[in-house]
């Protein structure tokens, strides 16, 4: 048996790892989506007059932040069946991941909110507007523009952390060249491909964001 | 509840260990991976950028599970410890991100600064160390920060490899006990006060360093001035 990196074992379990992958773009893309959401959520709520909300939701941000990943996917699929909300693997952990960088996006459009000029909330104030025309006609098209390449990063960082969810037996790309890899001791070629999967996605898409950083650039 | 404790705080010391170890390989692996691109010779540049690269571009969790299931079989044969897998998979992941940050301080120092060193003829070394380095440190601590951060947050993953760390204490008494909500809840507690003590730690270090600085240089201006 060839020792080093063989060609034809590593053809022969692609299909599996493709599948696998789907997986993991999968909850990429929808935890990315509720991530977007909620972060924005959580960064106005922390604008909130109203000193308990905008405390609370600083702390809740701040803890999450600063915990890992993992313990927080723990909790929802081990934790939370204790109290009646039984979730799949799949689902605990694309909220996992989810809530997580939604504490991570907010902190990015709060950058965002604050970036945009106190004449504008002052002028929207002046005419009157609704808070909702207010966000949603005045001040978050302008919010948003520039932190689109931070949001990027992000979506890149969500993608790269999809392994931890191996952790709660979600069978991603990760877990999945883990359970070839046992199957046949070779270990070599499943996990190679699986950090080349990564790899090439997550440098192409950091191009692409360097690319959109540069063309969102005011002039 | 009580009876809990003792047996986190052990794992609590491990993945403290860990963290510590970590990060002085990840300061040691951006530094040099800082220098190998800015090197006057290509090859050594290539070499920088494909390590800062790969280890961005691919997960922690990956970069661990390769150095633990994939090293120990044929053709490399290099069996290591699940903690000097922790060290080394932590240390050259975190230290790609470190360069980056490191190259993007040493760019923040004002060109005047070196080309000032440079009329004052001072040997490449003394450059970096007296004028540059000091400068460029006062901008990359506080995302450094971040990044031990991100490091501390990280070690969890060991526990993934067998290591018995916070993380996995947490699992194995979780299994023993079945006390799910308490045991976790409390693992989070306590990753929570190692990063702020490490938060703490690091503002007032930062403190430090820009005061240090300021005074050091307004010091040898009235020195310069009296002479």
């Amino acid at each position: 048996m060839n020792h080093f990196f063989d060609l034809q074992y590593a053809a022969h379990i692609l299909p599996d790892l493709a599948r696998a992958s789907i997986y993991t773009i999968l909850i990429t893309l929808v935890g990315f989506a509720i991530a977007l959401v909620l972060g924005l959520v959580l960064a106005i709520l922390r604008r909130s007059p109203i000193k308990a909300v905008s405390r609370t939701v600083g702390f809740v941000v701040e803890f999450i932040r600063s915990t890992p990943l993992l313990i927080q996917v723990y909790v929802l699929f081990y934790v939370l069946p204790a109290y009646g909300i039984t979730m799949s693997a799949l689902t605990a952990g694309t909220i996992g991941i989810a809530l997580h960088y939604a504490c991570y996006t907010s902190e990015v459009y709060r950058a965002g909110l604050n970036g945009v000029a106190r004449g504008q909330w002052e002028a929207a104030c002046a005419l009157s507007l609704s808070p909702w025309r207010t966000y949603s006609g005045v001040i978050l098209p302008q919010a948003v523009r520039p932190i689109i390449p931070a949001l990027g990063n992000y979506l890149v960082a969500m993608f790269k952390d999809t392994p931890v969810l191996s952790a709660i037996t979600v069978v991603e790309l990760m877990q999945q060249a883990k359970n070839v890899g046992s199957e046949t001791f070779r270990y070599l070629e499943p996990i190679t491909l699986a950090g080349l999967f990564f790899l090439v996605i997550s440098v192409t898409f950091a191009q692409l964001v360097r690319q959109l950083e540069f063309r969102l650039r005011l002039p | 509840m009580r009876e809990l404790f003792p047996l986190l705080l052990q794992g609590t010391l491990v993945t403290i260990e860990i963290a510590a170890l970590g990060t002085l390989l990840a300061i040691a692996m951006a530094f040099i991976a800082t220098a190998a691109k800015l090197a006057p010779w290509a090859p050594v540049r290539w070499v920088g950028n494909v390590y800062v690269e790969v280890f961005r571009g691919t997960s922690l969790l990956v970069q661990l599970f390769w150095f633990f299931f994939v090293l120990p079989l044929p053709p490399f044969r290099i069996e290591l410890t699940p903690f000097t897998v922790a060290i080394v998979g932590l240390g050259l992941h975190y230290g790609a991100y470190g360069s980056e940050i490191l190259r993007g301080a040493l760019r923040s120092v004002p060109g005047g600064q070196f080309e000032a060193a440079v009329a004052l003829n001072m040997s490449a070394f003394s450059r970096m160390r007296r004028i540059i380095l000091p400068q460029a440190m006062i901008n990359a601590l506080p995302p450094a920060t971040n990044l031990m951060i991100e490091l501390l947050k990280g070690t969890s993953l060991v526990s993934l490899i067998t290591l018995s760390d916070l993380t996995f204490r947490a699992r194995q008494l979780d299994e023993a006990t079945f006390k799910t909500a308490e045991i976790f809840c409390l693992t989070l507690v306590i990753y929570f006060v190692l990063a702020q003590l490490l938060v703490t730690l690091m503002r007032h270090f930062e403190r430090r360093v820009s005061h240090g600085i300021i005074a050091h240089s307004s010091r040898q201006i009235t020195q310069k001035a009296a002479s």
